[in-house]
């Protein structure tokens, strides 16, 4: 071994020219192998996340619509031009049964769910490999050009068709009719499809991933929007909602009048739009965009000069994601409201159950139990966010912000400010937005204002679990520890009344500290507690890190 | 006056690796000093320890008089750090990038920084996860460069750049010394080192095997001494100091050690010299002995 070993390795020779068209497609076997065993985790989970939301509505429906009359007050606001926007054509809301409201109500948001997932798998097995430059070592070996974009497709297409044989598994489960409910299934897959064709499309267009996602996803909400409007003029839908793939899925009209046709479009969709990302791929080099990247700025605007300014760039985007999601969440879940009013209406033994409280009282009950979900979203946000500082540090960028004049005091702080405050943020906005959607549907609208402060009483324990987080990076412990703390808490908080765990159990469980703003007072004296342990653990986490060293 | 950096006995261990062992290194005020050795000798993780990420396990560590560990942020406002292996915020473009570290340091020059991007030829609009290895390496060097700073400390500047941009660095070093800025300069670039540096410490497994000027270290290697002569110099070949004689048709070469070169001179001048050349050490050589020489005695696991 001597130190006379500087030679560079030699770039391989250019391939003969045709050379690749003699077989466009050798090794896609092997690659698509290769593709699926990166995603044998990413699938299932994404299939769990969206049958599982089955579960979150199966458990929460009930206690909001006990009876059919309570399923009829609901199908009243869909049948509003408003309701019908946020979700479909309303078939069925004669007489509205749980696959009904899930058939009208909720295609459009799991199609939502996996036309993404397909975009994400999509452009992160063609784009971001060609843009590491992982692409051009594959195709340097023995793969034909279109190899790489075919094991996409293959792995897209095994992606929808788990998520579809999941989501099936789970409403027959449920109880629902076996066709309609393979027919839902199959419709968000096929969309599914069609928005993973859309990507391979913009993979070719754009020269960076997160354009090339963004395309799509702007090419999603463009369909969501098209039938919004089409199914808002009209009952049943008009020409628009005929224009949106999302529109097909939902003119199967299952549970109703089940007819499979309109799914045909969406294959026939998905095989045009395959079919041009072909042509498209076969003019362009590897790492080559059709549509050139926009420059950025030469210089930091003032905001970003500093350890929160950046820590509040590298979140915004997540931050934003993450408060749409539960804005949507939170207006549907909101949505229900008038449902859960005249269900108790029609059931005065309930109110009395409740201490004889108002009306009014009751929603707020209900309402601010449901805050309790939000904030479990929110917490594993926080958790997501904290872990991404173990990623800054492992690439070596937390040594470079460390040999500048910041203390690592001063990182942590800075970070942590930013997560903080976006927690805070999206806390408010769940609350803001699960009034608004109640306040919308029973005609009161202070209750926006209401819940957007309510939902602030979770701050101090969404808090805790940022400092647990911080505390295993500070100690530089497995994040799988926080993770498992996590999980439980939102287990017992969750289900915790169903598996009738003993009160002492539930009231002590983090979730269950909070009181229950705006039906109940808020105690101070939990939240003050909360906060002491949230700066307590932040606190030995900055301890602990001035005491390790940099991992990279 | 008092060293830049002042290292003594360090030692450090990850987990039963010990990278680290009992190393010496002093770098004085205004010089350009090459920390030089092979793959795995603990380069990286001397400079990581001089800036405070990595805790010593023993010795006595002083950076501009202060103990990095304890003082990191005041001595960090007086240095910049550039790594071998750049990664940087691929939301950022590389003109934001340079602009923070810049504020993080201490303030922009906004003109230094429009001065450095230009001779680095480096587009500071792009987002800096569509820049190639060789342009991540420039952002952190015009960050580098651009701030006002006390000492350099650079592991592996170049390992990216093409022979231009070479240049660029090497004049930039030029310059920063002359304003009287320290460097210390970890290389596998042996040209770039034989440009740039004063002094040299050449570590090996965690140890320093050598330190000194490059003059200095030639004298620890053979020169290499390529002579015809009209008599028949073989029985030079014989005298102390003298090594490797090969004939080469009418010519001998041999190597020769530094000591033994004056005698070996008087010697073939008595042979009738027809022609003679004298080559010093190259900078490769050099290295070959000193990373080389010790190997085989070096412990198992020693060296990687
Ligand atoms: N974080 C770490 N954990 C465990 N071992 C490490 C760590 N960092 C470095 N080492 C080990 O310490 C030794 C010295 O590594 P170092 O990176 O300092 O070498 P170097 O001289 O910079 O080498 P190169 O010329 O390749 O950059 C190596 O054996 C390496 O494997
Ligand atoms: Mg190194």
């Amino acid at each position: 071994m001597t130190a006379a070993t500087a030679t560079a390795p030699r770039p391989a020779p250019p391939r003969a020219p045709g050379h690749a068209d003699e077989a466009p497609f050798t090794g896609t076997v092997r690659l698509a192998r290769h593709v699926l065993r990166r995603d044998r985790v990413r699938i299932p989970v994404w299939a769990l996340s969206i049958s599982g939301l089955i579960g979150y509505f199966s458990a929460v429906l009930p206690i909001a619509y006990p009876d059919p009359a309570a399923l009829q007050a609901r199908a009243a606001i869909m049948k509003d031009p408003s309701g019908a926007f946020m979700t479909g054509p309303g078939y069925g809301l004669d007489d509205y049964t749980f696959g009904r409201l899930l058939a009208n109500e909720m295609v459009g948001m799991l199609a939502v769910a996996t036309a993404l997932m397909s975009i994400f798998l999509v452009v992160r097995h063609t784009r971001a490999e060609e843009e590491t430059g992982r692409a051009e070592l594959v195709r340097a070996g023995v793969v034909g050009r279109h190899a790489p974009l075919t094991a996409a497709l293959l792995d897209v297409l095994v992606a929808n068709v788990v998520v579809t044989a999941a989501f099936a598994a789970v409403m027959v489960a449920s109880d629902l009719d076996a066709p309609d409910s393979l027919a839902v299934s199959v419709a968000i897959g096929v969309v599914g499809l069609v928005f993973g064709a859309v990507a391979a499309v913009t993979a070719q267009l754009a020269e960076h991933s997160r354009s090339a996602s963004g395309m799509a996803g702007a090419a999603l909400g463009l369909a969501y929007v098209l039938r919004g409007v089409g199914d808002a003029r009209q009952l049943g839908g008009s020409a628009l909602s005929w224009a949106s793939p999302i529109g097909w899925a939902q003119q199967t009209r299952a549970f109703v009048d089940l007819r499979w046709w309109p799914l045909l479009l969406c294959v026939a969709l998905a095989v045009a739009l395959t079919a041009l990302a072909y042509v498209l791929a076969g003019r362009r080099d590897v790492g080559a965009g059709l549509v050139p990247a926009r420059a950025g700025r030469a210089d930091a605007r003032p905001g970003l000069l500093g350890v929160a300014g950046l820590s509040a760039r590298m979140e915004r985007g997540s931050v934003v994601g993450w408060a749409i999601g539960l804005v949507v969440f939170a207006v549907l879940t909101g949505s229900m409201g008038q449902g859960i009013v005249e269900s108790f209406e029609d059931q005065p033994q309930l109110a009395e159950i409740f201490g004889g409280a108002g009306e009014g009282d009751i929603l707020r009950g209900t309402l601010a139990s449901f805050l309790g979900f939000f904030a479990m979203a929110v917490a594993v946000y926080v958790v997501i966010a904290v872990n991404r500082l173990r990623r800054e540090e492992d690439e070596g960028r937390t040594a470079a912000v460390l040999a500048t004049g910041v203390s690592r005091a001063r990182w942590l702080g800075g970070s942590l400010l930013v997560t903080g405050a976006a927690a805070t943020l999206l806390l408010a906005v769940s609350g803001l937005a699960l009034g608004a959607g109640a306040g919308a549907s029973v005609g009161d609208s202070s209750l926006a204002g209401q819940f957007a402060l309510a939902a602030l009483v979770y701050v101090p324990v969404v808090w805790c679990f940022m400092g647990l987080a911080v505390l295993a990076l500070g100690a530089r412990v497995a994040p799988g520890w926080v993770w498992l703390v996590l999980i439980a808490s939102i287990i017992v908080g969750m289900y915790g009344p169903m598996m009738e765990l003993p009160d002492a159990v539930l009231d002590a469980a983090p979730f269950g500290l909070v009181p229950l703003v705006p039906s109940e007072d808020p105690a101070a004296l939990p939240l003050i507690l909360m906060v002491g342990v949230a700066a307590a653990l932040a606190g030995l986490a900055a301890a602990a890190f001035r005491r390790r060293d940099l991992t990279a | 006056m008092n060293p830049v950096i002042d290292v003594r006995a360090l030692t450090k261990s990850f987990g039963s690796v010990r990278a680290l062992d009992a190393l010496d290194l002093v770098v004085e005020p205004g010089e350009v000093h090459g920390f030089l050795g092979p793959n795995g000798a603990g380069k990286s993780t001397a400079i990581r320890v001089l800036l405070g990420l990595l805790r010593a396990d023993a010795g006595q560590v002083r950076l501009f008089g202060g103990d990095p560990w304890a003082d990191a942020v005041d001595l960090h406002h007086r240095l910049a750090y550039v790594p071998g292996d750049v990664n940087l915020w691929p939301k950022l473009t590389g003109g934001e990038a340079i602009d923070l570290f810049c504020s993080l340091r201490g303030s922009v020059d906004p003109r230094r920084k429009a001065d450095l991007l230009e001779r680095f030829d480096l587009d500071p609009t792009k987002k800096t996860r569509t820049y190639s290895k060789g342009n991540r390496q420039k952002v952190a060097l015009v960050a580098a460069l651009a701030s006002d700073v006390e000492l350099l400390v650079l592991d592996e500047p170049t390992s990216g750049l093409d022979p231009l941009m070479e240049l660029v660095f090497q004049q930039c070093v030029t310059e920063a010394v002359a304003s009287g800025t320290t460097v210390l300069l970890s290389s596998h670039i042996l040209a770039e080192v034989e440009k740039l540096c004063d002094r040299v410490t050449i570590i090996r497994a965690g140890t320093a095997v050598q330190s000194g000027t490059l003059a200095e270290l030639r004298h620890l290697t053979r020169s290499t001494v390529a002579v015809s002569c009209t008599a028949d110099p073989t029985s030079v070949a014989g005298m102390p100091g003298v090594h490797d004689a090969v004939r080469d048709g009418a010519a001998l070469r041999f190597t020769v050690d530094e000591e033994a070169m004056p005698a070996v001179m008087r010697a073939l001048a008595a042979l009738d010299i027809v022609s003679l050349t004298v080559t010093p050490p190259t900078l490769e050589e050099l290295f070959v002995h000193h990373y080389g020489d010790a190997l085989p005695a070096a412990p198992a696991g020693g060296a990687r």
